[in-house]
């Protein structure tokens, strides 16, 4: 099975749903001529031309109400933001009006589209390249918001995100991008949203985790596996609507959970976990719920030493499982 | 010159941790590269540990009669040979190396090391990608103490010992602090032996009681002294002639003076207070593989209530005189009897006497008080004819005797000192006369 990386799993797979559905077509800044600021899209003007490929102008509110517009009207729009940071003035057209339409149409319209959202640090992207905004999107209902952490499940995930006939929030983090690479099957196949996965099973504590932080996660579970602690590790893949029953069955039998997210921890996916932890493991608990988050701060800081410090590292995961397992 | 650790080598099998013994080497010392450098004591074999390169020994960490685990560090010193490596400094493992085997492993994919970031961060060092330090270990971490005697229970841990029917005071936790544990739990039902159900074991002439909550207490605190407590015996009779003659001589004083029943308690608990003050281990605990020698001398003394065995203490034995620990006891007792007891009356008791001897008993082999490390039974006095050597002539006379029993924890305290424990006892009880001033 060939390998990939994230990036190249990302660019196959938006290829290939242009290729198999004209409806599809894609639009962002610098998407056409520069082939996107991660390439994620390069090549893709001269394949599919000029009205498939749309370079718009740096207004992410127009490319997300060009979207719902063309989603409702029947196309399968594929838009690109560039940076999440940069997501903010288009949250009326996702938050506001695409989560919306299904429910206000009473059925009769949906929005089939997909935005793409490249987010997270550790890319020495300070205040505006680097932040977790996973949080609005998934507080929303009427959204559907994935985070592949994997070339494996960015392809399945891409094309279950293309296919579905409401609006889908992915959210790639651009540091698995270049840094990951596994296999990517070349046949076509869907991932199912929603579905969270054992990355690597274990019998003494869950990591629930998503995004950069599952590798950061699988990389301390290993580590302390030499000393003969048994951690799972369980990928959550969909951010909303969670896969409370992965979550539920994993953690009720280890009996401890660890949740890691990148994201700061007040109302936030990890808050989540724990809510549906508390509410459906409690008398197979234990130890206390227990996060590894980013501290309350505004923004990811630019000084690699305070990124450094910011983000959860596998030495901090190490440190976390060695905590709650001494319990 | 470079510093170097000098740590305890690994000496294979299931030797995790050895006794320091005696340094061969003081620091400021130059030492040679196998030279011997310190002897260690281990459960499996005793060895000189050789210096593991040449140079100058600079500070010793681990002190003569220290035990420490095999790999930690014991000394410095200072060498002038570069490279030399300890030998738990494993070389990092590679980043993103991921279980062999697992199915996933090729779909979760590998770590690039060094991968381009795009257009944010160009080249990228990565600092966060290292492998945790050695040094770093899970599960380490040295308990934080004893608990203060106050349990908590998971949810998990009260489901599952309320769904296997484990007694969860009779458990010895793995946990931090002693905490009861999943496994714990777990591992307790699984050893249990498969419980017959009640009814099939009963038959119609047989009466079925619940206990009382006081019942329950005592059977559960019972099964934990016996389940953790190696209990080993001993027992000595001692001729308290002397002493029945006292009291009968002091009783209606006693009452009539200071409005106390004066009992042969008193006696012992006093010999027994002075005793322990001589043989602190029998005053003790083990507590978390340590043995706690306890400050004060707190005695209790088990008494028949109505609801059941309580053991009102008498606080600061040593030191009181006969009429104060006759009025204490007569006063605990009292409290005991009538169920009016105050925590302060069952609170800090470091040894047990129990006084079997008033219903005629002869030996008893007690039940230690757990987490205490002795009990001692006082039997019935009887009188007996016993050979008495005076003058190199054996006669046979009645005496007053009676039989001291010690139950004791042999993790704390081996026969001899059970022993030399009850010769203190006894000496003590015979010394007295009917004249003697206390």
């Amino acid at each position: 099975m060939p390998e990939q990386t994230v990036i190249e799993a990302v660019r196959d797979t938006m290829r290939a749903e242009m290729r198999r559905d004209e409806s599809v077509i894609l639009l962002g800044e610098d998407v056409g001529l520069r082939g996107g600021v991660f390439l994620a899209t390069d090549g893709f003007i001269e394949e599919f031309g000029e009205d498939r490929v749309i370079d718009t102008p740096l207004a992410e509110s127009l490319i997300c109400g060009l979207a719902l517009g063309a989603a409702v009207n029947g196309m399968r729009p594929l838009a690109e933001i560039q940076f999440a940071d940069f997501v903010w003035p288009a949250i009326n057209q996702l938050v506001g009006e695409a989560a919306r339409v299904r429910y206000g149409t009473n059925g009769v319209k949906t929005a089939p589209m997909t935005i793409r959202v490249p987010y997270g640090g550790g890319v020495r992207g300070g205040l505006y390249h680097s932040q977790s905004i996973e949080v609005l999107f998934a507080h929303t209902p009427g959204l559907t918001v994935v985070a592949p952490a994997t070339p494996y499940d960015a392809k399945g995930l891409l094309a279950s995100a293309i296919r579905s006939d409401d609006p889908v929030i992915v959210l790639e983090h651009k540091r698995t991008y270049r840094l990951v690479k596994g296999e990517v099957p070349i046949e076509d196949y869907t991932i199912p949203i929603g579905r969270a996965e054992i990355k690597r099973p274990g019998s003494e504590m869950t990591i629930v985790t998503y995004g950069l932080m599952l590798h950061y996660a699988l990389q301390a579970a290993e580590t302390v596996s030499e000393q003969g602690l048994d951690v799972e590790v369980l990928d959550l893949r969909t951010l909303r609507p969670l896969d409370a029953d992965a979550i539920a069955e994993s953690v009720s039998r280890t009996g401890k959970v660890l949740i890691v997210q990148e994201d700061t921890p007040a109302v936030s996916i990890s808050s989540e976990v724990a809510a549906i932890v508390g509410e459906r493991c409690f008398f197979d608990l234990d130890g206390p719920i227990t996060r590894l988050t980013a501290p309350e701060l505004p923004p990811m800081p630019f000084s690699p030493l305070q990124e450094a410090a910011f983000m959860p590292s596998p030495e901090k995961i190490v440190a976390a499982i060695a905590k709650l397992a001494e319990l | 010159m470079v510093a170097f650790k000098i740590e305890l080598p690994h000496v294979g099998e299931s030797v995790t941790e050895a006794i320091i013994g005696k340094w061969l080497k003081s620091p400021g010392e130059h030492i040679e590269k196998y030279d011997p450098l310190v002897e260690v004591i281990t459960d499996k074999v005793n060895m000189d540990v050789p210096a593991p390169a040449s140079g100058t020994l600079t500070k010793l960490l681990a002190a003569e009669g220290d035990t420490v685990p095999m790999g930690s560090v014991i000394a410095e010193m200072e060498t002038d040979e570069a490279n030399v490596r300890g030998d738990s400094e494993s070389s990092p493992t590679p980043a993103g190396a991921k279980s062999p085997g697992s199915p996933l492993a090729g779909r979760i994919g590998t770590l690039v090391q060094g991968a381009n970031v795009g257009p944010t961060g160009g080249e990228f060092l990565d600092t966060s990608l290292s492998s945790p330090e050695p040094g770093t270990r899970p599960a380490t971490a040295a308990s934080s103490g004893p608990d203060n005697g106050k349990q908590h229970f998971s949810p998990v841990v009260t489901r599952l010992a309320a769904q296997h029917g484990v007694d969860l005071g009779t458990l010895v936790g793995t946990g931090l602090g002693g905490r009861v544990t999943k496994k714990d739990v777990l591992a307790a039902a699984a050893s249990a032996p498969p419980s017959t159900a009640l009814a099939d074991s009963i038959s119609a002439e047989d009466q079925v009681i619940e206990p009382t909550p006081i019942r329950r207490m005592i059977a559960a605190h019972m099964v934990r002294s016996t389940s953790e407590i190696p209990h080993a015996w001993s027992a000595v009779e001692v001729d308290v002639t002397g002493m029945v003659a006292w009291r009968a001589a002091n009783r209606q004083r006693f009452q009539q003076t200071h409005d106390v029943r004066l009992t042969y308690l008193p006696f012992t608990l006093l010999c027994v207070a002075a005793a322990l003050k001589v043989s602190p281990r029998i005053n003790s605990s083990w507590l978390d593989g340590k043995v706690v020698l306890k400050g004060a001398i707190n005695v209790g003394v088990a008494v028949a209530a109505p609801e059941g065995l309580v053991v009102p203490v008498v606080q600061s034995a040593a030191g009181s005189t006969l009429l104060e620990l006759a009025q204490q006891l007569d006063g605990v007792v009292k409290r005991a009897r009538s169920g009016t007891m105050t925590l302060n009356d069952v609170h800090g008791g470091t040894f047990t006497l129990n006084n079997t001897g008033a219903l005629g008993s002869v030996w008893g082999g007690a039940i230690i008080n757990h987490p205490q490390a002795a009990i001692l039974t006082t039997e019935a006095i009887v009188k007996r004819p016993v050979v008495i050597t005076e003058n190199d002539s054996d006669s046979v006379v009645v005496r007053s005797m009676m039989n001291i029993c010690l139950s004791f924890d042999h993790r704390i305290i081996d026969g001899a000192e059970a022993s030399i424990f009850l010769q203190a006892v006894r000496t003590g009880l015979e010394a007295i006369v009917v004249d003697t001033e206390f």
